[in-house]
């Protein structure tokens, strides 16, 4: 084996290294891998030799420490020094061993942690021992075999070769690399599948080729070469990762493939990042300045010291000194020299302090955020992290906030609401109100006892309110996880299984959909009785059947029991590993069976399962089918599973502990409701999927392939064999925009036709009530097409390049002309306190932006549900299809103008999105949705949503701030300059891109601002502060220079000159810094308004530097020429006269920033004290201690003298009372005249606590105001959130009409495209009788094509050509009478019960004319009381109260016979729906389609829909609106369908 | 948000302390709670601060005028720069030992004690260069830098080939005028006798410079020469009394505290002996003046002066008039702010 080994290293040295190769070591000579990194770690920066010039190289890459030094370096020139030498470098060094003490204490603990990993032990295999011994991580090599133990860390990546479990299984726990609680199942590598025996290190002979290292957690491809020259294809799915937990699986063996560094675990692992903050570029702009001022100052100096020396001519004064040659100095280079001198005398003015300073500031704004209780929540026992160190303050300037919807905004906890199969719709009433309940009890904590035992939810039967049980037994499962008190323990109880709250695992299954579900069953239960093919089911009740074999096989939850949380259930009967090559597949298809399910209507049933020799479930792979059944029957007896009833029959106690573990919480949300109509998913294996059905017990359906999630697909599918028909069938599950489109066309057949259109309208209907939604459809492939099939999904699988590709278009062979079975709605609940959270954000001024790749209407809903869109807003929609069409031909009409219409909110998707992001509409896009108060981005890549945020960012020059909790957000929480991620459920990795990470979205108010505010109002003012400070201190010297010849000296001591910025000024302003509080916590949050002081900058803006620069000049004067007269012609010496100057600079300084200072706690007193017994002292012992050192100076004894000497207390005294009387004078009249809002808070902070809380009442009354954010007594100074200007403005659009609405340019250029269909015609529903929609024939909707109606599906939306609102009168949107939509024609309604909750599709709303409504009698709409929607206010959505629901009369759902649709004529449902595919044609030949203006009959009462199930949202609230006749204010929704 | 917060605290302080590991602290620190005393400028405080604040300045104002008025001064040229000047004759450099006399009248009593200073006009001791000049090790009699001055007194460190003791420009460009000043009592002049000892800091004479311990002092100079524009080596600067002869000498001190301004004084003698410790009876006075010091060729100017002392020094009248004028603002910025609040009404009263 060596030798084979020795030869092939050989060849493969030959070959370009493009992969790796990794060989077994054997021990004996070198080892082949030695050239890869070991596993030793080394995440520290320095070593003890590299320390210093490392960190110095550093440091040095900040241009300010640069500058430093080499000023001064400059003072060791002797004809230009200043200072002694030495002397002057004690700043600079002072500045970079901080900062190399803090970078080595860091480094020093990276050191200590990574020792302390790299000593960590695992089992390695010596083959000097023959076995495995204890080594520690470090010592592991690349090539090394390793055993691992249950729940041992990962060493080192390592390819999995051998493992204990009978499948051959590890689990890992990757929570440490992505945050992903659920477990992941990784394969030994194929050919080592079948070793009976252990695993023998030592017959290890293959070579192994892969990638190179890459920090793609989620690819690694390569094969191993054996001996025997076959080749074996390795997956991610054989790769052990470092850092992860070995769960479940008690031994296994691999061998290491990257080490230490090269590990995806390590290479993952990015640093925190150097963001630079918008306030410290605006300082840079001033420290640039700072540097101009230094240079006129040297400048002007130089040139006078040359004048002056000019002056003298040749006659040399005897004070003057020759250079040390003895030659005279000309005055041209005395001049040059001299400007030179005074760069370092003056060098003060560029603070050196300052970047040091703002550094420790920030770093006590983070320590203090962090420490903020209210950003700490309990539940998942997680503060706020501060990610990034200095960009605090941007949090407070923040402009535009770009947010994720799914786990941001809503809690991404997946609850089943509804679903429909086959074209019927179930409501899951009851399930509404039992989610219902969780919100309720969750508001009404307190009064809950403490929770008791657990009770079991059981259906609906207990109609009598269980809210009453609830209280009584309060049972913790009926908690929400929200709540706090069982927060704790739910998360205990949870920890173990993610999305698994209570609130989403019980699901109320809905009665008729539960009772069709035992006919079924039973149905199919006696068919196989009595032999009779399974596929003679009537048909909706097969789609049942199979809808919930797709939900409970289509995904990849892992089964787990609740004991073991990590114990795996296993079901298996028989071990058999997918298909994985042809020969297999020929082996397993045997030719019978080949031909046998050949078509999809497939005869093939029970009965021909006979001819399987091996079938895929061990339950039917028995002989025949009779034995087969008789099985079954035993085993369902053996359990005892009693037929199941809707009405609460506990279910097997077995499927009830399961618990289950999915990657999403959709995929968890949908088992556990297949769950709830007792198709329980209990066991999931590589190759096999075991159910439990009612009737049937449990089934195993053979897995022979699943088609993973992709966000391009956006599906998945499974391909298995039904157990019960043996076909091979594939279920697939995805968004229903693709799936739609995926559907078999429709002719093949009048019912599967329907089926599509009334889903459809279903969907579009769960859609607009913010559900998500997803399709299932199935697809029976015949053998032969599966073998055809199979064999290039094969290839694919096995290429090396470009397998991806390959595996993708695979499926995409795989997934087509699928039949659809239903549609799931599934609700993502609103996050705690997200509406408050955005309305306060709005008040302060932000911008919200909601990117999400959610479908449109969901999206709109959950926007209305949070507040982010207003139902007063007009909503501008922006669908295109191409991107002309979004490019509105009048490229010259002034369109920005027509845009700063009141109020609008835009909502786009992918598709326009990445149209309107073409370089050559952005600015358009932009123009549009700046002027718009909200904007919804639906549909977005995360590549869009991080263009948008760059968009933004660059071309509006706002500040933004990203928030997301997703993978998928992680780009756009990079681009944006503060990035938020949310720790929620979606794993890490947002997090680990963010510069905060919150545990809630809602903290999100509290973080910006007060956080946010304080840190951007302290930073601000203490680099302004620091500014000042140093103006004024360097300008001493500077008015000094007149009167010593310009010649550079300084009256001020050397030691006071270098060390006043960094002792005896220091300390105050940074206490300042980080405690001062302009406004209390409570007033700023009250007052959302105050934000804005910081997204405008006012703290600190350009105006502000220079004021400051003249402030300090204005106090340098007074304090130079005080002293100056004060000591004229008298016989002071240079520095008895220069240390008053100085301590009367730091008084005044002292002083100034006492007026600055806002809140005075004992830090503050205590550190002002500090500074000024600080400076004496020092200044006692500095003139004390040595007479004769500290030339030129010699200050001997000045200051004891000093303070013998009256005159020194009484210019302390006059001088910073002089110096400071103009700035506190314009502050005391700033803040009474004219008084910031800021000031105006601040006020409010001192009144007492009652009258304080009026006043805010007051003003968070007119605060919500859309013409007035400010209250009243506010508004003085406060700009609107878009400046005065602005404010104005939209006072006077306030009444803008629709037609002005109608002129926007791009629905006037809309109006040139094709006939659209939409301008219907007033009279052109009128033939439509009353009755109309029930006797219609089917084929009165055939020809209308698909897509027509505004139910604007997803896709749908794009091909309506703009401009379709516009030439509808105006009379018919908007001064439509309230009621107008509801009132639809008795007979409209009748041949419906009333409840039934099928969707009115919305469009059907508004574009039918007056005209069209007014035969119906208005009151007519009883089923859909007005009252229905007017009480659901936007915020309401989200935690819809109960009494929503409940108004409802119990029986209306429920008594609703099942067979409820079929009477229904067909034609009934059809208008409504439309195929996607249907859809793509629709814009062409929309015209036809104007009569068919379907309303379905009133589906009205369906209360808790009171949107129309098109789903077109914005129309919807138009409608809703319109209700309120209160508000007549111009409120068309504005179709702008480019 | 924040009552939320509340109660969900207590309820799990009580039992989950333990497992709410990363519970913040619940300090008014931590959570920005310190109690602070938020200073409002609001015209309840303003305005009776700046009376209270005016009031006193003007009280102190008017208290160092006063002061500063009883001090008497008395100021003369003797640059010569004028031709009818007395020192006239002396200004022209090529005059060697010039002596030129000063007569003066005192028409009252110069209460004493009385101060002699001297006073030099655009006269640069600030200049940057000039003030490195000097090596205060030698100064404080190392006899090192006997040997090898610092390379600050360049390039008055060496004549080229021995070292300068004391080196430097300051020291060479030391005042040496001398001045003797006589009353005329009874036609002829009295010698008023003027008290060179302590006009130095007394930190300087007994701290800062010292002879090097050698006796007699003149050894220590061996091999040393004396600045270039002294007459006299530095161990000869005061040969009657060996306490100020060298670096020690109270001139020579005074004249080595460089002065802060182009114009400045420096105290010459005291006048504070025998009939004059009360001061210079009124008569007529001459003065004296031994005319060394060449200050004409940058445009410099030299003068004596006379003045008493109070408690804050010399006479400036400045002090007092700035306190008078800082006070006077502050009532009438007050007496404005009281206008403007009355007008508008601040907002607190709403």
């Amino acid at each position: 084996m060596r030798i084979t080994e020795r030869r092939q290293r050989g060849r493969s040295k030959k070959k370009p290294k493009e992969t790796r190769t990794v060989r077994v070591h054997t021990g004996h000579e070198h080892n082949p891998n030695r050239h890869y990194a070991n596993n030793r770690i080394k995440t520290t920066k320095y070593t003890v030799l590299s320390f210093l010039p490392k960190n110095l190289f550093e440091q040095f890459h900040r241009f300010a420490n640069v500058y430093f030094v080499f000023i001064a370096l400059l003072n060791f020139v002797p004809v230009v020094n200043a200072f002694q030498p030495e002397l002057a470098l004690a700043p600079v060094v002072f500045i970079l061993s901080v900062t190399a003490i803090k970078d080595l204490w860091e480094d020093y603990r990276r050191h200590r942690s990574d020792t302390e990993i790299n000593h960590m032990d695992c089992l390695v295999y010596s083959r000097a021992e023959r076995r495995y011994v204890e080594r520690f991580w470090k010592e592991v090599q690349v090539g090394d075999f390793i055993r691992l133990r249950c729940n041992e860390i990962l060493p080192a990546d390592v390819l999995l070769l051998s493992s204990s479990d009978p499948d051959r299984l590890c689990h890992l726990e990757t929570a440490t690399l992505d945050g992903e609680t659920n477990l992941k199942q990784r394969q030994v590598v194929r050919s080592f599948f079948d070793l009976d025996c252990e695993f023998d290190p030592l017959k290890f002979n293959g070579i192994i080729e892969c990638e190179k290292p890459n920090n793609d957690l989620n690819r690694f491809r390569g094969y191993i070469l054996h001996r025997s020259g076959s080749r074996d294809a390795l997956y991610k799915d054989n790769l052990l990762l470092r850092g992860c937990t070995v769960r479940n699986t008690e031994e296994a063996v691999g061998i290491v493939i990257y080490a230490g560094h090269e590990t995806k675990a390590m290479l993952n692992n990015n640093g925190p990042r150097y963001k630079r903050s918008k306030l410290e570029r605006q300082m840079n702009v001033h420290v640039f300045w700072c540097v101009v001022i230094l240079l006129l100052m040297c400048l002007f100096a130089a040139i006078g010291h040359g004048l002056w020396v000019f002056q003298y001519g040749d006659k040399r004064p005897v004070f003057d000194v020759l250079s040390p040659e003895g030659a005279e100095l000309s005055p041209v280079v005395a001049a040059v020299y001299l400007f030179l001198t005074l760069i370092i005398v003056f060098q003060v003015l560029i603070p050196i302090s300052l970047f040091v300073s703002i550094e420790i500031v920030k770093v006590c704004q983070v320590f203090f955020i962090h420490q903020d209780q209210d950003l700490y929540d309990e539940d998942s026992d997680s503060r706020l992290q501060c990610r990034a160190l200095n960009i605090t303050e941007d949090l407070g300037q923040t402009q535009y906030v770009f947010s994720d919807k799914t786990g941001t905004l809503t809690e991404n906890k997946m609850v089943f609401r509804r679903c429909t199969v086959a074209g019927v719709e179930y409501s899951h009433d009851a399930n509404a109100r039992r989610l219902a309940l969780y919100q309720e009890v969750d508001s009404e904590e307190e009064e809950v006892p403490p929770p008791g035992g657990s009770l079991r939810r059981d259906s609906s039967s207990s109609q009598q309110s269980s809210r009453v049980v609830l209280r009584s037994l309060s049972t913790k499962t009926h908690r929400r996880t929200g709540s706090r008190a069982d927060a704790k323990r739910a998360s205990i109880l949870s920890k173990h299984t993610a999305f698994s709250s209570p609130m989403e695992k019980d699901v109320t299954p809905d009665p008729q959909l539960l009772d069709k579900v035992n006919e079924c069953g039973g149905q199919m239960d006696f068919m196989r009785f009595h032999g009779q093919p399974v596929s003679q089911l009537p048909s909706d009740l097969a789609d049942i059947m199979d809808f919930f074999m797709a939900l409970t096989v289509c995904n990849t939850v892992v089964v787990s029991s609740p004991n073991q949380p990590r114990q795996k259930v296993r079901m298996r009967l028989e071990s058999k590993s997918p298909v994985k090559t042809i020969e297999d597949f020929i082996k397993r298809f045997t030719p019978s069976r080949l031909t046998s399910g050949s078509s999809s209507s497939s005869s093939s049933s029970l009965a021909t399962s006979r001819s399987s020799n091996r079938g895929c479930s061990g339950l039917l792979s028995s002989p025949s089918a009779e034995s087969t059944l008789a099985k079954l029957q035993e085993e369902q007896a053996a359990l005892g599973s009693a037929p199941p009833r809707y009405d609460g029959t506990p279910r097997s106690p077995e499927d009830g502990e399961l618990r289950y573990e999915a990657e999403s919480p959709d995929e968890a949300a949908l088992v556990y409701a297949a769950r709830a109509y007792k198709c329980s998913l209990v066991g999931r294996l590589p190759d096999q999927v075991t159910v439990e059905l009612p009737h049937l017990g449990k089934l195993s359906f053979e897995l022979l392939h699943t088609l993973g999630f992709d966000s391009t697909r956006k599906r998945m599918s499974v391909v298995v064999r039904h157990p019960l028909t043996d076909q091979i069938t594939v279920y697939t599950k995805g968004a229903d925009s693709v799936i739609m489109d995926l559907i078999k066309p429709p002719d093949t057949g009048r019912r599967q036709k329907k089926l599509v259109l009334r889903t459809q309208n279903y969907l579009n209907l769960y859609a607009a009530d913010g559900l998500r939604t997803l399709c299932i459809a199935k697809k029976v492939l015949s053998k032969e097409q599966y073998a055809c099939w199979l064999q290039r999904h094969l290839e694919a699988e096995t290429a090396i390049q470009g397998r991806e590709e390959l595996l993708f278009d695979s499926a995409l062979r795989l997934e087509t002309n699928l039949q659809l079975l239903g549609a799931t709605g599934i609700e993502d609940r609103l996050q705690d306190g997200v509406p408050e959270t955005i309305a306060s954000l709005r008040q302060a001024g932000l911008q919200i932006w909601v990117l999400t790749g959610d479908k449109q209407e969901t999206a709109v809903n959950v926007a209305y549900a949070c507040k982010l869109l207003d139902p007063e807003e007009e909503i501008l929609t922006l669908n295109a299809d191409s991107h002309v069409s979004v490019y509105p031909p009048s490229s010259s009409s002034p369109h920005s103008a027509a845009f700063t219409v009141h109020r609008l909110g835009l909502v786009i998707d992918g598709r326009t999105l990445a149209y309107a992001l073409d370089q050559s509409l952005e600015d358009r896009f932009l123009a549009v949705a700046r002027s718009c108060r909200s904007v919804l981005c639906c549909r977005s890549t995360p590549l869009q949503k991080s263009t948008v945020v760059k968009l933004v960012r660059n071309k509006l020059k706002v500040m933004t701030l990203a928030i997301g909790d997703g993978a998928n957000d992680v780009s756009m929480i990079q681009v944006a300059d503060v990035g938020v991620g949310i720790s929620g459920q979606e794993g890490m990795q947002a997090v680990m891109a963010s510069d905060f990470a919150l545990p809630r979205f809602r903290y999100l108010q509290k973080l910006l601002l007060v956080h946010g505010h304080w840190s951007y109002s302290r930073l601000a003012n203490m680099i302004l502060f620091f500014f000042y400070k140093n103006a004024m201190f360097v300008a001493l010297v500077f008015w000094y220079q007149f009167y010593c010849g310009f010649s550079g000296s300084a009256m001020i001591d050397q030691w006071y000159l270098i060390f006043f910025n960094l002792m005896f000024s220091a300390f105050p302003q940074l206490v300042t810094g980080t405690l001062d509080k302009d406004v209390s916590a409570e007033t700023l949050q009250q007052l959302p308004q105050l934000y804005m002081s910081g997204q405008n900058s006012e703290e600190y803006k350009p105006y502000m530097f220079w004021m400051n620069m003249i402030d300090a000049f204005y106090q340098s004067l007074v304090c130079f020429f005080i002293p100056y007269f004060a000591y004229a012609d008298s016989d002071v010496d240079v520095f008895t006269w220069g240390t008053p100057i100085t301590t009367l600079a730091l008084l005044t300084i002292l002083v100034h920033l006492g007026i600055e200072t806002r809140t005075w706690t004992w830090m503050n007193c205590l550190s002002i004290s500090f500074s000024v017994s600080l400076f004496f002292t020092v200044s006692l012992c500095y003139n004390a201690s040595c007479p004769s050192c500290f030339s030129p100076s010699n200050p001997y004894w000045s200051m004891q003298r000093l303070l013998q000497d009256p005159l020194f207390y009484l210019l302390c005294v006059l001088t910073p009372v002089a110096a400071l009387l103009p700035r506190y004078f314009y502050r005391a009249c700033q803040g009474t005249l004219f008084p910031s809002p800021v000031q105006v808070g601040r006020q409010l902070d001192k009144l007492p606590s009652e009258t304080r809380r009026n006043i805010l009442n007051l003003g968070g009354v007119e605060a919500g105001s859309a013409v007035r954010p400010v209250p009243h007594f506010l508004s003085l100074g406060t700009p609107s959130p878009e400046g005065p200007d602005e404010n104005h403005q939209r006072a006077g659009l306030h009444a803008v009409d629709a037609t002005e609405k109608d002129t926007l340019p791009y629905t006037k250029d809309a109006a040139k495209l094709p006939p659209e269909p939409r301008p219907r015609p007033p009279g052109d529903a009128e033939p439509r009788p009353p009755g109309d929609d029930e006797p219609r024939p089917p084929g009165d909707d055939e020809p209308r094509p698909p897509g027509d109606d505004e139910p604007r599906p997803p896709g749908d939306d794009e091909p309506r050509p703009p401009g379709d609102d516009e030439p509808r009168p105006p009379g018919d949107d908007e001064p439509r009478p309230p009621g107008d939509d509801e009132p639809r024609p008795p007979g409209d309604d009748e041949p419906r019960p009333p409840g039934d909750d099928e969707p009115r599709p919305p469009g059907d709303d508004e574009p039918r004319p007056p005209g069209d409504d007014e035969p119906w009698p208005p009151g007519d709409d009883e089923p859909r009381p007005p009252g229905d929607d007017e009480p659901r206010p936007p915020g309401d959505d989200e935690p819809r109260p109960p009494g929503d629901d409940e108004p409802r009369p119990p029986g209306d759902d429920e008594p609703r016979p099942p067979g409820d649709d079929e009477p229904r004529p067909p034609g009934d449902d059809e208008r409504p729906h439309e195929t996607s595919e249907a859809l793509k044609t629709s814009a062409m030949s929309a015209s036809s389609r104007a009569a068919s203006s379907p309303r379905p009959p009133s589906q009205a009462a369906s209360v808790q829909l009171p949107l129309p199930p098109d789903g077109d949202a914005q129309r919807v609230r138009y409608c809703r609106n319109s209700d309120h006749a209160v508000r007549p204010a111009a409120r068309t929704q504005t179709d702008a369908v480019l | 948000m924040g009552k939320e917060g509340g109660c969900g605290q207590n309820k799990t302080m009580v039992k989950q302390e333990q497992e709410l590991a990363n519970r913040p602290d619940n300090t008014a620190f931590t959570q920005q709670r310190l109690p602070a005393w938020q200073p409002m400028l609001s015209a309840g405080i303003v305005i009776p601060g700046f009376v209270i604040i005016g009031l006193a300045f003007i009280g102190i104002g008017v208290a160092l005028f006063i002061t500063s008025k009883n001090i008497q001064v008395m100021e003369m040229d003797y640059t010569g720069f004028e031709p009818d000047s007395d020192c006239f004759k002396c200004s022209n450099p090529e005059e060697k030992n010039c002596v030129c006399q000063l007569d003066f009248n005192i028409s009252s009593r110069f209460e004493g004690p009385v101060f002699f200073y001297y006073g030099l006009s655009n006269y640069f001791q600030n200049y940057r260069r000039y003030g490195v000049s000097k090596d205060d090790a030698q100064l404080s009699g190392d006899l090192d830098n006997f040997k090898s001055p610092s390379d600050t007194c360049s390039p008055y460190d060496t004549d080229g080939i021995k070292p300068i003791v004391p080196c430097g420009s300051i020291a060479n460009s030391m005042f040496n005028d001398t001045f003797l000043l006589y009353r005329e009592v009874n036609g002829t002049n009295e010698l008023v006798p003027l008290d060179g000892k302590g006009i130095a800091w007394w930190t300087d004479y007994n701290v800062k410079y010292r002879n090097p311990n050698v006796t007699p002092l003149k050894e220590a100079f061996e091999g040393t020469v004396k600045p270039l524009f002294w007459p006299r080596p530095a161990y000869e600067l005061d040969t009657s009394d060996p306490n100020n002869n060298g670096f020690i000498n109270q001139d020579f001190l005074v004249w080595m505290r460089r002065a802060a301004l182009p114009d400045f004084r420096k105290l010459y003698r005291r006048i504070a002996q025998g009939d004059y410790a009360r001061g210079l009876p009124a008569g007529n006075y001459s003065l004296k003046i031994a005319y060394n010091y060449p200050v004409l060729s940058f445009q410099g100017r030299k003068k004596v002066v006379f003045s008493n002392v109070s408690w804050m020094g010399g006479r400036n009248d400045f002090l007092g008039i700035a306190y008078l004028v800082i006070g006077s603002m502050c009532v009438f910025m007050s007496i404005v702010m009281l206008i403007v609040y009355a007008k508008f009404k601040f907002p607190e009263e709403d």
